[in-house]
């Protein structure tokens, strides 16, 4: 029960790349992924921008050759899983327990959207394959199949921290000696559903999200996938290049204060940064680095604010939300999110928090703005916070 | 050949210290053990509803869904049964979550354009609502996942929890397993064949010899604690499942060998057969190789077909060893008389998922 957990290998899709390489340099260059809506069909382009993935349905297919069911959300997954994999190169890996542990919060909805449009004006009307794979469940089952995963593989749908969730389970199955092998994170693709559900709470900042900014007017909402690949002390010592990091702390809490706002005192993320903390053996002054959850909400940025200043004042690590980068990808984010964190020990780096002008006034704190390479990067805590209280906090650490 | 099996690396027990049941039978609150079974005509089996305001504010039950109430009654009923307060962790398991909130807010962006939308559908939507209702209700912060992974979403939510306690991370932990049945889900898994074309009698559901099944709609929940207790309902010996098998003989001969049984060991193996005779046909096979001269059971035409109907089995076999009853509305083999010590629960998804649950007399 007390062995480590290793990450082996990263993928990652978002608005402001197709894969880890592209990553690092719009990071680099301070590349923002917002823009004009141009894939979803629907009135609030021009007026709402939104982080796409810069291709298409069609070209994405071509990246990853056809699916049973082609939703754009298992296509994103498949594009970051399948990067992952190939990153963590595990040598004989048919003769490993593999799993696969996938999040999302809509699943095939993008599809149904296309679906529902026929069958409200007539129930006997509609495509059925549009709808065949609606279920959360379809997306991970479909790209589990492409990666010629078997031994295990399951769903997480905590809303905005579901994949910090799946990668928290993943990390305990191999710990439980369940698997050796895990790829974990979360896909989300934008929908008309979530597009306007977010719009609905008037939550969405017309202009580029400002995460952290005392002006800050709401989120930006994105998509993309992101995954890790944990793997056992018995498989890390056989992998061919080092393992990036270890897993060392997580920490899942509710805020139990109401269905999507988040307590002013930061209840729910305020236990999950301290529940990592404590399960990592570390101190406050041990982390090097916060990839916040950072939405760009004044609920969220105040809540988390608050709760970052209980645990750490008055000694604050350098903090960022990359949500200035990829906008809010939901069930994605927390993948995402654990790639950054990852790719920020393996390269020593602190990613900027763009558009950042002027500090919480109820904040001592403020994020980093530039990019910063060289650092020396032991443990990075990433926050992962959702609808329904759900609190993730993840800690990465250097080996 | 790789069996998944958390309970081979156990240093602990797993009880059922209690349960609760919401479906279309007369399951939940205090009354007789399947005594009073429910028939229905037709292809839709809707879950019995109980009086929520013994359990939610009457202000909150206007605005919750059918599931949130049945998940958050059948949660609380619970946690009453078990005379726990304020569980250890909370984990649900669903595979279309919240249908109604889902449906009315897909149905207002279409017809209304996208414009004037109220949020409260789209807020009440996600598939962790459930979790977080019971979460928010009992004011409890501590551990809460969801798992939506089609018909093995409780059977995730389920090794989550042994897993919870085989780290000693928490103690009472609730788990349970929530569906709908809406309008717009019945008429499309309808159109997707899933359901008979014709109306049925679902007592008399194994003998059509028709392709198709009914559906069922419902809420089931277990607290789990390593504690042992004269209170405790059941022992869980072990549960696992698995993806597209090549060897399902083997590998549920190899999940009893590892709790050193074999299948003469059982007492009564209960099967999710539905009436889908493509669907029963794998449970016959199976139960002729391995369970020949074992006494069999059924319960699906008592709650329909629904992605967490293995809650409503598990709920069964827990009351079974319990009570030291076995309905007779659920028995293939209609000889049987000794009281059930070792009950086995096989079930299937689509002939993809294969799930085993092992459960015992304490």
């Amino acid at each position: 029960m007390s062995q480590s957990v290793y990450v082996a290998g990263v993928g990652v899709i978002s608005a402001i790349g197709n894969n880890v390489t592209e990553h690092l340099s719009a990071f680099e260059r301070g590349e923002a992924g917002m823009a004009d809506i141009t894939l979803l069909n629907t009135i609030h382009r021009h007026k709402l921008p939104v982080a796409e993935v810069k291709l298409t349905d069609e070209e994405l297919i071509a990246i990853t050759g056809p699916t049973t069911h082609n939703s754009r959300t298992a296509l994103l997954s498949l594009v970051a899983a399948r990067e992952a994999l190939n990153d963590a190169a595990i040598p004989n890996l048919q003769e490993l327990r593999t799993g696969f542990v996938s999040a999302n919060s809509v699943g095939g909805m993008d599809k149904s959207e296309d679906f529902f449009v026929e069958f409200l004006a007539d129930n006997s009307k509609g495509k059925l394959k549009n709808v065949f794979d609606h279920e959360c469940g379809s997306m991970t089952e479909i790209v589990a199949d492409q990666l010629g995963i078997t031994d295990f593989m399951t769903t997480i749908s905590t809303a905005c921290s579901s994949s910090a969730n799946a990668i928290f389970y993943a990390a305990r199955l191999i710990k439980n000696n369940m698997l050796d092998v895990a790829v974990a994170g979360g896909v989300d693709a934008l929908t008309k559903f979530t597009l306007n559900g977010f719009n609905t709470l008037m939550i969405l900042d017309k202009e580029f999200c400002k995460p952290f900014d005392e002006h800050r007017e709401g989120l930006n909402l994105g998509e993309g996938a992101g995954y890790v690949v944990l793997v056992s002390d018995k498989v890390a010592k056989t992998l061919t290049k080092p393992a990036y990091c270890k897993l060392s702390g997580y920490n899942n809490s509710n805020d139990a204060y109401h269905q999507t706002a988040s307590s002013p005192e930061g209840t729910g993320s305020y236990m999950a940064m301290k529940g990592a903390l404590a399960k990592s053996d570390l101190q406050p002054s041990d982390i090097s680095y916060i990839n916040l959850h950072g939405t760009g909400t004044q609920n969220n940025d105040s809540a988390e604010g608050t709760a970052v200043k209980r645990l750490f004042d008055p000694n604050y690590p350098p903090v960022s939300s990359t949500k200035s980068f990829t906008g809010h990808t939901l069930g994605a984010s927390g993948g995402i999110e654990a790639v950054f964190s990852v790719l920020s020990i393996k390269h020593g780096l602190i990613y900027p928090n763009l558009r950042f002008k002027t500090r919480i006034s109820d904040l001592p704190f403020e994020p980093e703005t530039k990019y910063l390479k060289g650092q020396d990067i032991k443990h990075v805590m990433s926050n992962s916070f959702g609808f329904g209280g759900n609190c993730t906090s993840l800690i990465f650490s250097a080996v | 050949m790789y069996i998944f099996n958390i309970f081979g690396s156990l240093t602990m027990k797993v009880y059922i210290r209690s349960s609760a049941c919401i479906s279309a039978q007369n399951t939940f609150g205090k009354q007789g053990f399947l005594t009073d079974v429910v028939e229905y005509e037709g292809t839709r089996l809707r879950a019995i509803e109980p009086d929520y305001k013994q359990f939610i504010d009457p202000k909150q039950i206007r605005r919750m869904s059918h599931v949130i109430k049945m998940g958050v009654s059948a949660a609380k009923e619970c946690l009453i049964n078990g005379d726990v307060e304020m569980p250890g962790a909370i984990v649900t398991g669903t595979a279309f979550g919240c249908m109604e909130d889902t449906v009315t807010f897909l149905t207002r962006i279409i017809e209304q354009e996208e414009e004037l939308l109220p949020p409260t559908a789209f807020i009440q939507s996600t598939h962790n609502t459930v979790a977080a209702q019971i979460a928010l209700m009992l004011q409890c912060h501590a551990y809460n996942n969801t798992f939506v992974h089609k018909g093995m979403s409780f059977e995730s939510a389920l090794l989550d929890a042994t897993m919870l306690l085989n780290e000693h991370e928490a103690d009472n932990i609730l788990v349970g397993g929530t569906e709908e049945m809406v309008d717009t889900s019945f008429t499309v898994l309808t159109r997707l064949g899933l359901y008979k074309r014709e109306p049925v009698t679902n007592l008399s559901l194994y003998n059509y010899n028709s392709k198709g099944t009914i559906g069922g709609e419902g809420a089931g929940f277990f607290l789990l604690t390593d504690k042992p207790s004269p209170d405790n309902q059941a022992e869980l010996l072990g549960h696992t499942f698995f993806y597209k098998p090549t060897d399902l003989e083997k590998r549920i001969t190899a999940f009893l060998h590892e709790q050193s049984l074999t299948a003469a060991d059982i007492d009564l193996v209960i099967t999710g057969k539905n009436g889908d005779i493509r669907n029963d046909a794998v449970y016959t096979r199976v139960c002729d190789s391995l369970f020949k001269n074992i006494t069999l059971a059924v319960y699906r035409h008592l709650c329909g077909e629904y992605t967490v109907a293995s809650t409503f089995a598990l709920w069964l076999a827990t009351n079974i060893l319990k009570q030291g009853v076995v309905p007779k509305a659920i028995l293939e083999t209609p000889e049987f008389t000794a009281t059930p010590k070792k009950i086995l629960l096989y079930n299937h998804y689509q002939n993809k998922y294969h799930s085993l649950m092992l459960v015992s007399a304490i």
